[in-house]
Order: C-alpha cells, then sequence, then structure tokens
C-alpha cells in the first residue's frame, strides 16, 4: 500500500495527489478574532491564494426598517443609535433631517453648528477605531490602545453632551434633545490638542513603518471605475482619487460656510484609505473648531425671576391658583434633563407645535403646554408629515448614509429605509480579496470597516 | 442640464413608458412602466448629460395598508440614481402588482444590484428576473414569509433552526 503524501495525511483521504489541483474552502467567521463584527466568509483556496470568495451577512438583523414602522417618527431616535455605533451621532441626525424635509422646516442656526459639531466629533471616533483596530490586527497593539485612548477623550465629550457614550438618542426631530453644557468649548480644545498629540504618535509608528507599509501597499486594491460602479462612498471612494463628499456635494447644515478639504489619494489600496481616514480626521477637528467659532448663542434668557421650583411643586402652585408669574420661573431639572430648560430648548428646536415637544415649565406651569405635550406623545397624535416621500443624505463615517422615509399622512413612519454606506464595500469585497493571499484578507477587511449594526440593519 | 429638464427629455424619448414625473421636497421623481425600467435606467446612466454612474440605493415599499392606495398596484421598486460627473439625483420608480412581482434585473448596468437585489427579494419577495444568484441578503433560508410586507405581523415567531438535538 502507497504511503499516504502529507497532503492526505493532513487533509483526509482523496484530497489530491499532493500537486496543489483540488481546492479548498475554508469558512472565515461568523466568530472569528479576526473578524471585528459577526460576518462569514467563505474562501475557495488554492494553497493560500483566494480563488473564489462568497461573503454572508445578516447575523446581526434586528429588522430596524420594520420597528420603525410600529412607533412615533422620535421612537425610531434609539434604534438609528444601533446603525452604527461607532459614530451614532451622525445617524440620529441623518434620520432627524429625512423627517425634517419630509414636514418642511428648517432647524435653528445653533441647532445646525451644534449638529456640524457632533457629527464631526463622531466621525473621528469612528476613524480612531478603524484604523486603530486594523494595525492592531496586523500586530501594532500599541496603536489600538493609543487610539482607543485618544477616542476615550471624545466619548467624555459626548458624554457630556448626551448624557451617554454609546447609545447616545441625542438627535430629535426638529432639533437635539439639549443644549451644548458649559464649558465644553475649552474641554473640546483640550481633547483635539490630546488628539492630535496621538494622531502624531501613530503618525510616526505606522506611515513609514515598514511592517506596515508591507501589508497594506498595493493590497486590496479596486480600480475607480469599480468602485463607482459598486456604489461604494466614503474614504474608499476617496481613496480613488474621486473627491466627493456630500458635505462638499450637497452642503447640509452649515457646511457650505465651513472651510474645509476632501482628502484623496489616486491608489485604492489599503494605504491609501489609511491616509485618507488620517487626513480626515484633522479636516474635521477643523470643522469643529471653526463651527464652536462662529456658532450663534441665539435667544438669551431674560425671563429668570426667583428661584428656581423642582417640578412637583410647580404643578403644586398651579393646582393652587398661584398662577401669576409661575411661568417666569425658571424648574429645577433632573439632571438627565439638563440643558433642556425653556432657554436651551429655544436656542435648539424649531419652533413649531406640531413637532417639538414644548420645554417642561410650559408643560408643568400651563394648560396650553400640557395639552402640546399631551398632543405630541399620544398614540395617533404626534408628529404627523404631510403624505409623501423624502431622501435625505449625510456623509456618515463610511460614506454616503441615507434615508428614504414614506409617509402615509399618519404619526408613523410608512416607510424607513436606511442607506447603510457599509453594505456596497462588503458587496465588493469579494472583489479585492480574490486573488490575494488568505493573510491579506485582514487588512483588507479592516479598511473597509464593516460595522454589523449599520450592515445588518 | 437641470433635472427637472431630465424629466421633461424622459417624457419626451419614452413617451407613453413614463408614467408620472413629479418633484416633492426638492427630490425629482420618475415612475416608468416595466417594460421601459431598463431601457430608461440604461439610458439614465449611458447618456453624457445624465450620466447617473451611480445605483445609490435600490429598495421597495408595500402600499398595501396606504390611505387612497390599497387597490392600486402594491409594490413599488425605488431607485436611487446619482452623477458623479454632474451632482444630480434621480428617483426612478416602478409599480408592480401583487401576483405579478417581478423586475427585471439591473445587475448588468450595476454590479451593486446584485446584493440589494438580493434584499429586497429578501424583505418584500420581489423577484428579479435574470438575477444570477437571487438568494436571500440579511435572513435564513429557512425564513418564511418576506418581512417588510405590510401584512406580515411584527410578532410572528419563525422556526429556530440549528442542530437537532
Amino acid at each position: 500500500m502507497a504511503e499516504p503524501t502529507r497532503r492526505e495525511f493532513m487533509l483526509g483521504e482523496g484530497a489530491g495527489t499532493g500537486s496543489g489541483n483540488a481546492n479548498l474552502t475554508v469558512g472565515m467567521g461568523p466568530a472569528h478574532p479576526a473578524m471585528h463584527g459577526i460576518i462569514r466568509i467563505l474562501t475557495e483556496l488554492d494553497g493560500e491564494v483566494i480563488r473564489k470568495a462568497d461573503v454572508e451577512i445578516g447575523y446581526l438583523h434586528r429588522a430596524f426598517e420594520k420597528d420603525c414602522e410600529v412607533g412615533g417618527y422620535n421612537n425610531a431616535i434609539p434604534y438609528t443609535d444601533r446603525l452604527n455605533y461607532v459614530s451614532p451621532l451622525i445617524n440620529n441626525f441623518g434620520y432627524a433631517s429625512a423627517v425634517e424635509k419630509l414636514l418642511g422646516i428648517d432647524i435653528t442656526e445653533r441647532c445646525k453648528y451644534i449638529r456640524v459639531i457632533m457629527s464631526e466629533i463622531s466621525r473621528i471616533c469612528d476613524h480612531l477605531t478603524c484604523i486603530g483596530a486594523s494595525a492592531m490586527e496586523l500586530g501594532a497593539f500599541t496603536v489600538f490602545l493609543y487610539m482607543i485612548k485618544a477616542r476615550e477623550f471624545l466619548w467624555e465629550l459626548v458624554e457630556d453632551v448626551t448624557g451617554a457614550r454609546l447609545t447616545i438618542s441625542y438627535g430629535r426631530v426638529g432639533g437635539v434633545k439639549a443644549d451644548l453644557p458649559d464649558g465644553f468649548a475649552e474641554k473640546t480644545r483640550h481633547a483635539f490638542k490630546q488628539v492630535r498629540e496621538v494622531l502624531d504618535e501613530v503618525h510616526r509608528l505606522l506611515t513609514g513603518n515598514r511592517i506596515f507599509m508591507d501589508r497594506m501597499v498595493g493590497i486590496g486594491t479596486l480600480s475607480r471605475d469599480e468602485t463607482v460602479a459598486y456604489a461604494i462612498t466614503g474614504p474608499l471612494l476617496r481613496a480613488v482619487g474621486v473627491p466627493y463628499d456630500v458635505r462638499k456635494a450637497q452642503p447640509y447644515y452649515v457646511y457650505d460656510r465651513i472651510e474645509f478639504e476632501v482628502p484623496t489619494r489616486p491608489e485604492g489600496d489599503n494605504y491609501a484609505r489609511y491616509l485618507v481616514r488620517m487626513a480626515e480626521m484633522e479636516q474635521a477637528m477643523r470643522i469643529v473648531e471653526q463651527a464652536m467659532d462662529a456658532i450663534p448663542a441665539g435667544p438669551i434668557n431674560v425671563d429668570f425671576e426667583g428661584r428656581p421650583l423642582d417640578p412637583a411643586s410647580y404643578v403644586d402652585q398651579g393646582k393652587q391658583g398661584k398662577t401669576e408669574g409661575l411661568l417666569l420661573i425658571p424648574i429645577t431639572l433632573s439632571p438627565n434633563l439638563e440643558g433642556q430648560d425653556r432657554a436651551a430648548q429655544a436656542r435648539v428646536n424649531v419652533h413649531d407645535k406640531r413637532v417639538v415637544l414644548p420645554p417642561k415649565e410650559t408643560t408643568y406651569g400651563s394648560i396650553e403646554g400640557l395639552m402640546n405635550h399631551f398632543m405630541l406623545i399620544m398614540e395617533g397624535y404626534g408628529i404627523r408629515p404631510p403624505q409623501g416621500e423624502a431622501y435625505f443624505a449625510v456623509e456618515g463615517a463610511n460614506g454616503e448614509l441615507g434615508f428614504y422615509v414614506v409617509s402615509d399622512g399618519g404619526d408613523r413612519p410608512y416607510r424607513v429605509r436606511c442607506r447603510p454606506p457599509c453594505l456596497m464595500p462588503m458587496a465588493a469585497l469579494p472583489r479585492m480579496i480574490e486573488g490575494g493571499m488568505v493573510a491579506d484578507l485582514i487588512p483588507t477587511f479592516g479598511s473597509v470597516n464593516m460595522i454589523g449594526g449599520e450592515l445588518d440593519r | 442640464m437641470t433635472v427637472a429638464s431630465i424629466l421633461a427629455e424622459l417624457g419626451e424619448r419614452f413617451g407613453a413608458s413614463i408614467v408620472e414625473t413629479h418633484e416633492q421636497h426638492g427630490d425629482h421623481t420618475v415612475v416608468v412602466a416595466r417594460d421601459a425600467l431598463l431601457p430608461v435606467l440604461r439610458y439614465c446612466r449611458e447618456v453624457p448629460a445624465l450620466a447617473f454612474d451611480m445605483l445609490t440605493d435600490l429598495t421597495a415599499v408595500d402600499y398595501l395598508k396606504y390611505p387612497g392606495r390599497e387597490d392600486g398596484p402594491r409594490f413599488e421598486v425605488v431607485y436611487h440614481l446619482y452623477s458623479l460627473r454632474h451632482n444630480h439625483r434621480l428617483r426612478v420608480k416602478v409599480r408592480l402588482e401583487e401576483d405579478d412581482a417581478v423586475v427585471p434585473t439591473a445587475v448588468t448596468l450595476w454590479p451593486i444590484a446584485d446584493w440589494l437585489e438580493r434584499e429586497v427579494w429578501d424583505m418584500f419577495g420581489v423577484h428579479f428576473e435574470g438575477h444570477p444568484d437571487l438568494r436571500r441578503l440579511l435572513l435564513y433560508e429557512e425564513f418564511v414569509g418576506h418581512p417588510l410586507r405590510k401584512d406580515y405581523p411584527i410578532n410572528r415567531r419563525q422556526p429556530l433552526i440549528g442542530p437537532q438535538i
């Protein structure tokens, strides 16, 4: 009996002659240490070369679009947090803007600036995570720790503003939840100083690093035509030299009043994507700094008289008929409602009773305010845009994030469609990895920055 | 060329195949008959003055419970197009009856239509004729029904799959 070949010994009988003619099918994922996010890539290998690949997604599907249809318009905001959970603020604002487009309302100046500032902080968080994680998978663990440290500085800012780190639910149709806290500008400047130091360190660690470049340069390449045909947007499109950015092409909020550049690279490989992301973080910080200089104060509170009351005694006084001047007394809000007093409310929300809840002073202090509040909260009432449809796109961290909302005139969205920016590169992933080595799959997958929550919805 | 004049040009060129055109909230929409869908999409993509080189999004809407449209065609398949060269957008829609929910595939025009059409098939059960590999995209093969249809209840349980113990 013939001695089994080494290949047969390792792979079982019938595994071929050892000449390497039979391809081996290997599944990566859904749970794999180098797969951040649950996804399955079925590869057909010839030795170490990927001949064919099939990407299987949907492991994180939570019926986002169906869930949006069963609640009021603002009820979808927490679901949007969970789309791209690394930059949830952009999702909040994108969805809110689509509904505002449907309602035909324009948000306040101050709110536009707040949305720009918070979106750009989110974008930096997203890019930090993406570069940190993909560098770690190439062995640069230090970079990951540095990047997460920098992200921590920014998440502290996000926590200051929204009260949460990840599931922030900060956007609202017609505005935002609360105004910026005191001292936000100084804190942001301080945080940016630290983030810039980290970026400089990472730049010196990675950009000219021989090991890093060997794994990134020329790997995962996609041509310009193919990138466009796959409708890929964001850093991946800018890494093939197309300067398309929704913030420039179809400016929304106040992006047309702010100076910034759209960094591009012509190569289209993983290294180009890394460089584009690094440059974008600096641009995002530039945008935030300009926006903080230009942000208008909005109407200033002039009616402070008497000391603040807590909500219960506010209601009591009203019940006892002591209503004179009651509406002028500010209310002491619980910490989780900070920034929602009447003055702040007027600065950051549109003055539209059909859309935005009245400030708590009005709700507790007057029957009109209470009725207004009730009408917006009660089922069957709430925000009711006219019949129609609208598509609104914002520049998410991964590319064009679009929301297509259809209204039937009722208080619930008839249909909400989210255009997930990372679905398109995932569809093109086989094109990027076929013909390459198995090991190259890891940096390529990292550079796509797949976010499961957004991909699978 | 403005998008409004694109709508006019499409109406002139394809005549009766253009069911409707309108502008709403600054978005331009053209509703086409199914037979003319592929020619219209190809025209949009290839004529230099239009040059819609990106299929930004492809989705569907089930109008089963939409007030005033309960008896009309049930589904609408919605194509969002974008042109990098001219920086304009267009929405192309095609209406489908429930018992004949079939559309020709757009994979030959834009490869991204592959996954997007698989998702629409998965969620709405709209069939794409000529699609090379029309499998479910997000849900699993054993899933029964199409969950984004309006007559699919949100709390329906599905059979659990996995190794039998």
